[in-house]
């Protein structure tokens, strides 16, 4: 069993929580995820390493509530307990020697980006973080981008925060206006990830995208999470997360990744129901 | 003198037509009267020849007439001296082709239900006997024991009795290996495995469920630790497939993930978080248990047609005979010499199709199985809207990833000598990890010798010391 220690709500749909895995945190690198089950007939879930403190033995994930295991996950408090916890899974980041890169993130999927970032910033490169969302509400983690960027643009689907546009519109203007980076790492729901590439492939930009494809073990051994990366097929849990973003066949990636959508809304809509019944009963 | 019947008394099961839509245990176990009738068919012979074919050399003939003198509780104990989990092996063996094959029995008429006896004195003593674990004396000496599957389960229980200080450690939430994520309900039920593993938790095994070795903890941090010796029963769990055009469409899923679904995660229950497409028709990729498995168990979610495509003839088949034989009563349908060429996919990029050619039978290959040709202009393709890939697995490369000096052959199986020891000192291993995919009763023999030679390996150490 695995203590949560801290709880944050990001925004209505977002959510921090800080846990206690002192052998994971040891252990753990940007880039890195872990795969837990809340209780005893949960799914298991993968989720990034947001932050992590070997000293605290904490590790920090932040997650968007989309079904019913995330709902469950958000109803837990500091002090209770989440059943099963495994990691660090996959491989880190490689950030070693890059002098300036852009950071680009996507929604909750900035969340992932920040850790990178930062990580970036430490080691003494040039971070121009842009960081998207679709409106205001949804912003989360901009001063903390802010904090470990040279450059951090915050762009809105509706204007209503930040600039209006997409992600990819402001990285264009950042590359038209002479930035040349040594690496753009996208971050976000697969189609932006997919736009990203496919415009810094004009530019000729390496690009590292990092994959979620649906899990179930995380250690190599259900293929579910397969992916097709320049031709081969490649399990995201082991060989990745992080990949080639002009290697990934995108397409392929949007297709498998809803493969569930149906099953999920319904079990989603019970998992409500047995909440609000909870509640109403309280 | 002994029953001359030819035939084996019938192994009493749930009819196709029910068992088809329910997860409980299709053979039901002989009662007492059919086993002591069973046990009467034995000859005693003086030889032994049924022994020569178990991997473990259990003393059939000795157990068998304990079943006949009605004493149970010496039965299981002869069976306990040779192997740690014999309600599992007498349920998933292939025995037709070990023990039984060799039975004297068989050469006019039917062998011996060795399998079936072995299984009946188990869950007898399981049932009726108070288990009475008694914590060996510690012997102060550490060992990991990497993978909770058969291989790592035995070898676990072999030093805990000797008195060492064993911890297991698994990557998964639960331990059991493919007995737990692999093989169905209905062929094992879970609660034998987990009956296994809490006489081991008795015995004073430590079990530490999340721990992926290699990722959280390497082997030499494990060595670092105090762990004088490690065995690595990390199976052979990462999936192939078969490079064919569609292959990673949706709807397509590995054996693996399509059994860990439904019997890890229990996506059959209704109240599991887990989901599994519900399909209308299906076809399994293979022909051996695996892919036995994976059919019954797409019969028992509600698929209407399910098929077994193996590129081979039935002949051929490496799953056990009786397996082939339940899924062709419950209506698996059976496309033998026939290899699927492409998967079809609709605009959704959903599996719309299978793509197949047939074959025929050439020269023997170098397994000395005939080698399966393609006819030529024999292309169809077979309706389905799930394809399930069961065409083997191989051992996952983490271990060998982070450890360093770990050799490896070619397949990415461990490379081990006569007594379990790998190329690195005090780091032994044995089961699907090194022999690639194969059976439970030869993990479990594997896990044996290597605890014995563990043990070996620390006394000569100590008395070095
Ligand atoms: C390596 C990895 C790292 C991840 N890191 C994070 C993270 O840091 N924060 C975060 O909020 N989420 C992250 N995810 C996604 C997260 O795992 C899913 O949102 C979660 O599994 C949904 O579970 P659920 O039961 O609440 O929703 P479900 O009921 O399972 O699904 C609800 C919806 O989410 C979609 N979905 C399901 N699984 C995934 C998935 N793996 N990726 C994308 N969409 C999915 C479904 O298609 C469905 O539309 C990560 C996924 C992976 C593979
Ligand atoms: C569907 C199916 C049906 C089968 N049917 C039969 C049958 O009827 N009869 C028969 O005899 N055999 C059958 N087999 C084969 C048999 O189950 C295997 O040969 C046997 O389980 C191998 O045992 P093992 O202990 O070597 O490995 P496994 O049972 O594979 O166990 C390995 C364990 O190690 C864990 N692990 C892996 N890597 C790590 C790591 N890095 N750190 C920590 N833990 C790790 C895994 O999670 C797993 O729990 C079947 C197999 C399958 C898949
Ligand atoms: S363990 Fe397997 S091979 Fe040995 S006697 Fe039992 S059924 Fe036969
Ligand atoms: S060979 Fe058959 S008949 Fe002879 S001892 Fe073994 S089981 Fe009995
Ligand atoms: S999650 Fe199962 S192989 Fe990657």
């Amino acid at each position: 069993m695995f203590r949560i220690t801290e709880r944050k709500e990001l925004n209505p749909s977002v959510t921090l929580l800080k846990i206690h895995a002192p052998l994971i945190a040891r252990k753990a690198q940007p880039g890195q995820f872990i795969i837990l089950r809340v209780d005893e007939e949960g799914e298991r879930v993968p989720f990034t390493i947001a932050d992590y403190d070997s000293n605290e033995g904490t590790i920090t994930i932040i997650f968007q509530v989309v079904g019913s295991s995330t709902e469950k996950l958000n109803a837990l408090r500091p002090g209770e307990f989440i059943a099963d916890f495994v990691g660090p899974l996959g491989k880190p980041s490689e950030l070693e020697g890059l002098k300036k890169v852009a950071v680009v993130g996507g929604g909750v999927g900035c969340a992932i980006a920040y850790p990178v970032a930062k990580k970036l910033h430490e080691l003494g490169a040039e971070v121009h973080s842009i960081i998207g969302f679709r409106s205001k509400d949804l912003v989360i983690l901009e001063d903390e981008f802010k904090n470990v960027s040279d450059i951090a643009k915050i762009m809105t689907d509706d204007g209503s925060y930040g600039e209006k546009g997409l992600v990819t519109d402001a990285l264009k203007a950042l590359i038209e206006s002479g930035n040349e980076y040594d690496e753009v790492i996208a971050i976000g729901p697969v189609v932006m990830m997919k736009f990203v590439s496919l415009l810094t492939k004009t530019y000729g930009i390496k690009t590292v995208v990092s994959m979620n494809p649906i899990m179930i073990d995380g250690t190599g051994m259900c293929g579910g999470c397969r992916l097709t990366v320049g031709g081969k097929t490649v399990f995201a849990c082991v060989d990745g997360p992080e990949f080639d973003g002009h290697e990934v066949d995108f397409d392929e990636a949007i297709q498998r990744g809803q493969m569930y959508r149906d099953f999920e809304r319904r079990s989603r809509e019970e998992t409500c129901r047995i909440l609000e019944g909870g509640e109403s009963n309280a | 003198m002994p029953n001359m019947s030819p035939k084996k008394n019938e192994m009493p099961v749930q009819l196709p037509e029910e068992r088809r839509h329910n997860f409980d245990e299709v053979a039901l176990g002989y009662t007492e009267e059919q086993a002591i009738n069973e046990a009467d068919r034995c000859l005693q012979c003086k030889h032994k020849p049924c022994v020569k074919g178990c991997p473990v050399h259990i003393n059939i003939p000795g157990f068998i007439l304990a079943i006949k003198n009605q004493d149970y509780k010496k039965a299981y104990e002869i069976l306990t001296a040779s192997s740690s989990l014999p309600a599992v092996c007498g349920r998933v063996c292939p025995q037709e082709s070990q023990c039984e094959a060799l039975c004297v029995r068989g050469i006019k008429g039917e062998s011996v239900g060795i399998g079936r006896l072995e299984r009946f004195a188990a869950d007898w003593y399981l049932k009726n006997a108070e288990e009475q674990v008694e914590k060996p004396e510690p012997n102060g000496h550490k060992v990991a024991i990497i993978g909770a599957g058969p291989a790592g389960l035995t070898c676990a229980g072999d030093l805990a009795r000797l008195g060492y200080d064993v911890t297991i450690f698994e990557a998964l939430h639960v331990a059991g290996g493919v007995l737990v994520y692999g093989i169905p309900e209905f062929r094992l039920p879970k609660k034998i495995v987990r009956k296994e593993i809490e006489v081991l938790q008795k015995l004073g095994v430590k079990l530490r469920t999340n721990m992926v070795i290699g990722q959280v903890l390497s082997i030499d941090e494990l060595l670092e630790e105090g762990f004088e010796a490690i065995f690595i029963g990390s199976g052979a769990g990462l999936p192939r497939f078969m490079n064919i055009p569609g292959e990673n469409a949706s709807g397509v899923y590995s054996a693996n993930e399509f059994l860990t679904r439904i019997n890890l995660m229990k996506a059959y229950r209704e109240e599991s978080d887990t989901p599994i497409k519900h399909s209308r028709k299906l076809a399994v990729v293979g022909g051996g248990n695996v892919a036995m498995d994976a059919a019954r168990c797409a019969l028992r979610l509600g698929a209407e047609e399910v098929y077994i495509v193996y590129r081979r003839s039935e002949a051929e088949m490496p799953a056990r005979l009786e397996e082939v034989h339940h899924a062709k009563e419950e209506g698996v349908i059976f496309k033998t010499l026939t290899n699927p060429v492409e998967i079809l996919t609709n605009e959704q990029g959903h599996v719309s199709g299978m793509k197949c050619v047939e074959m025929e039978l050439g020269e023997p290959d170098e397994s000395g199985r005939r080698r399966p040709i393609a006819k030529p202009n024999s292309e169809f393709v077979l309706d389905v809207d799930t394809v399930v890939i069961a065409v083997g697995t191989s051992p996952n490369p983490l271990l060998r990833n982070t450890t360093e000096g770990l050799e490896t052959n070619k397949y990415g199986c461990l490379i081990v000598n006569e007594e379990g020891l790998t190329s690195r000192d005090g780091v032994y291993a044995g089961g699907d990890a090194v022999t690639g995919a194969a059976t439970v009763i030869l993990a479990m023999g594997a896990g044996k010798t290597a605890a014995a030679s563990m043990h070996k390996y620390i006394q000569e150490k100590r008395k070095k010391a």
